[in-house]
């Protein structure tokens, strides 16, 4: 049957059903349905949350200064980003301002998540997508340190004996039976396309990469006392600064700052010369694979981050631009308000929650977490082994928020097609620089590649604002502030009876939004809209389909049995249902099957 | 004298502490900062979900205790010690939560990058109930904390580590309103706060509150 969606794609779900349950290398537990046609086609994409996020109710009845460290605990990926969400919205909500120094740092520890999140997600879950690691072991070293000169002739490590070990090391791991970190891939698959010297260099990156990362987390143990799980506080940031000290415990001395401060070189030098040179590498291979725009072209949304001043959030402010773009309307970015209600509303007619009246729509401060699992008349199999699932009713865990009735996606690429379209001079250079470098139109940008490669732009440009808020902040101190905490209102007595508020961030992932409602010192309600639910979203009340969604529309499957295609669109976008769900079987295989009907 | 003698010994728990009797490594270390007077070089770490957070500390061990909820296929409540080769063997081979796959991950990364420690001792409990989001521990696996730190001190004793009973300091666990009884004490009631699991075996009409 062919339908028409309100947000123009044409549904049609009679060709051969391909089941991806679960998706694998994302965080959290997602299903994916399509249907493809005689030419493998996908005419009909279907995303399912299939895991339960109790937090909201979790944090009822609780303190609010204490809800980051819960909301630290969703995920296993983005702990301090939810921490830094959750005390600007009690911050908001109570009218707290923070120091300058504490702006500057909890920038540096947001700035930090993005680029380790980043290279993590583009070396160690994207890159399977593109590289193909075993082809690597047919490479000729003597040619991959030749190409590694050309690519990017700063980089350092690129001798042939360098890529030799490498791969000697490779081998033995793979033939030790090991093949742990790279298994679940189709490796003789025709989409992967590199030559086995290409694979090499990205697989020796892969590696540079695992090494590199873990330098970058220490600027969370320095800054929030420990990670993982660091600390944060509401109206400021819990490390004192004591620049004279020595060895004090917690404290930022000058020994700390210069840790920061190399590590900051060191992720400035890997993403110009290794992952920027990279991303261009392997794009190169793929650029006629345009595939995976989806909602990218049309409605993306940017709450936008990194304030150059504390508790100044208005747009001109933000290093990480805010603004929408509905309709593929470059020319009008339009404002985006958290707190009105009319913007921003979660409907639940095809979630598995019920708010008492269909096709009603709740901003989050007024939002309701009900469960209500039900399963659609047209569902194939049994409520234990759902074979398909029924799309028409209820089939998500995730809800579907919209932005004006509109579906969006979130996410670097929509932070760069926001900045793009405002004129954001550093995002706009970027942009037009590798467009001009890899001799191609701006809409290749609304892709799955787009995606990608906005992931690594933005993290190139994060380590220079990162640079930017480091010196601001030694700065500072220079100068005699070493105040990280306004603790004026920390106690309880000093607060409204009742007060409500909203803290934004941008994530790695996307727009980040908690919503708390404070009543008599406690929290009344909390909500998350978090960046995988706007992404993941599945169709809302009027029948719009979600960004998941919308991307694997049109897309050609190679092999409809290797969901290659599907895995490198979903990848795109650092999905991320956080939680901890099951996902070995009890005769040790992974329960990821890709079932064709 | 032991043939094995460790300079550093990493003590990790790991799992979320908000969805019941997954939480019971974490509440391992926490309980075991409680009781026990740990020598410097023995370090307590609240590891939680983490993945590849969790590399660099493997790096800069000797030796790992891992305490978990493993789903070993056995009674409730069991408590089970596999050390070295076994240990991601056995924890890929049966069904496991989310943040164990990461760590089976966090310890093939290692073996590439050739930093995992000498020797890993994972002390596992076989949990009750995981689908409890906002729940707690069940009794079974509660009142198997104590056997396992126990566990945990012969081990280190095997290595020449000798623990006393006190307490020990450390900055690298739950923060304090994470802690166990303030974490219980302020949990609402199933009533008020829907705690079913979503999984891939979706829940039965039964749990499902209308």
């Amino acid at each position: 049957m062919t339908t028409q969606t309100p947000n123009g794609f044409t549904l049609d779900n009679s060709g051969k059903r391909i089941v991806v349950d679960p998706v694998t290398r994302i965080e959290g537990h997602m299903r994916c349905e399509v249907n493809v046609n005689d030419q493998g086609i996908i005419t009909n994409a279907v995303s399912t949350g299939t895991m339960w996020r109790g937090l909201e109710v979790i944090l009822k009845g609780r303190d609010p200064r204490d809800a980051w460290a819960f909301t630290e605990r969703i995920c296993g990926v983005c702990t301090g980003t939810h921490a830094l969400t959750s005390v600007r919205a009690v911050e908001n909500a109570l009218g707290i301002t923070i120091p300058d120094n504490a702006n500057s740092i909890r920038n540096i520890m947001q700035l930090n998540l993005q680029i380790h999140d980043h290279i993590v997600h583009f070396y160690h879950l994207h890159a399977l997508d593109w590289v193909n690691p075993v082809n690597a072991l047919r490479a000729d070293p003597k040619a991959t340190s030749e190409l590694q000169q050309m690519v990017s002739p700063s980089h350092p490590l690129s001798s042939p004996g360098y890529f030799r070990d490498v791969q000697n090391r490779l081998k033995k791991f793979v033939e030790s039976g090991q093949l742990g970190l790279f298994k679940n891939g189709y490796w003789d698959n025709p989409a992967y396309k590199l030559p086995p010297e290409a694979d090499l260099m990205a697989t020796t990156h892969y590696l540079e990469a695992l090494d590199l990362q873990k330098e970058v987390v220490k600027i969370h143990t320095i800054f929030g006392g420990k990670n993982p799980h660091p600390n944060w506080l509401v109206g400021g940031v819990p490390c004192p600064i004591n620049v004279d000290g020595v060895g004090s415990v917690g404290a930022i001395n000058m020994e700390r700052l210069n840790l920061v401060s190399s590590i900051i070189d060191r992720c400035t030098e890997f993403t110009r010369n290794v992952y920027l040179p990279d991303l261009k590498a392997i794009g190169g291979f793929y650029k006629d694979w345009l595939y995976g725009g989806g909602l990218s072209g049309k409605s993306v949304l940017s709450y936008g981050d990194i304030p150059e001043n504390p508790n100044d959030f208005s747009p001109e402010q933000l290093h990480l631009p805010r603004g929408a773009i509905i309709n593929g309307n470059l020319n009008e970015v339009l404002d985006v308000d958290t707190s009105d209600p009319e913007q921003i509303q979660e409907f639940v007619d095809h979630s598995w929650y019920e708010y008492g009246e269909p096709g009603k729509g709740l901003h989050p401060w007024d939002g309701e977490t009900k469960p209500k699992f039900e399963l659609g008349p047209n569902l194939v199999g049994t409520r234990t082994n759902i074979e398909n699932i029924d799309e028409g009713a209820k089939y998500s865990w995730i809800k579907a928020p919209r932005w004006r009735g509109n579906a969006m996606e979130v996410g670097p690429l929509a932070r760069y097609i926001v900045g793009y379209a405002k004129g954001h001079e550093d995002i706009k250079n970027q942009v037009e620089g590798l467009l001009r470098d890899m001799n191609l139109p701006v809409t290749a940008l609304f892709s799955t590649l787009g995606r990608t490669a906005a992931r690594a732009l933005e993290a190139e440009y994060c380590t220079r604002l990162q640079k930017h808020f480091f010196d601001k902040l030694v700065t500072n101190i220079k100068n005699g502030d070493s105040s990280t905490a306004n603790v004026d209102k920390w106690d309880p007595s000093r607060w409204p009876k009742e007060a409500k508020g909203v803290g934004m961030t941008e994530a790695p992932r996307g727009a980040l939004g908690h919503w708390v409602k404070i009543k008599d010192g406690r929290i009344e309600n909390y909500q998350c809209v978090v960046p995988t639910t706007w992404n993941g979203s599945p169709r809302d009340s009027q029948g719009n389909i979600g960004a998941f969604e919308a991307s694997l529309m049109d897309t050609k499957m190679e092999r409809p049995e290797e969901p290659v295609e599907i895995l490198r669109t979903l990848h795109s976008f650092d999905p991320c249902l956080a939680c901890s769900t099951h996902v070995m079987s009890a005769e040790g295989e992974p329960l990821t099957t890709v079932k064709v009907r | 004298m032991p043939a094995f003698q460790p300079e550093r010994v990493l003590v990790l728990g790991i799992g979320n502490v908000l969805w019941a009797d997954e939480g019971f490594g974490v509440r391992c270390v926490e309980r075991m900062a409680e009781t026990h007077a740990l020598p410097a070089n023995v370090k307590l770490l609240d590891g939680g979900t983490q993945g590849l957070y969790l590399l660099p500390f493997l790096e800069e061990t000797d030796a790992l205790i891992v305490f978990d909820a493993v789903d070993f296929g056995f009674t409730p409540g069991t408590l089970v010690t596999m050390r070295d080769d076994d240990v991601p063997a056995f924890m890929g081979a049966k069904k496991m939560s989310l943040h164990q796959t990461g760590f089976q991950d966090v310890i093939a990364t290692a073996q590439l990058m050739g930093y995992c420690p000498e020797r890993m001792t994972l002390i596992g409990c076989q949990p009750v109930e995981l689908e409890d989001y906002g729940g707690s521990l069940r009794p079974a696996v509660a009142e198997q904390i104590d056997h396992a730190i126990l566990e945990a001190v012969r081990e280190l004793r095997a290595w020449g580590i000798e623990v006393a009973r006190g307490s020990t300091e450390s900055n690298d666990l739950v923060d304090p309103s994470l802690a166990r009884d303030v974490y219980e004490r302020g949990r609402p009631s199933e009533d008020e706060a829907c705690r079913i699991g979503d999984h891939r075996f979706f829940p039965s009409a039964a749990k499902v509150r209308a």
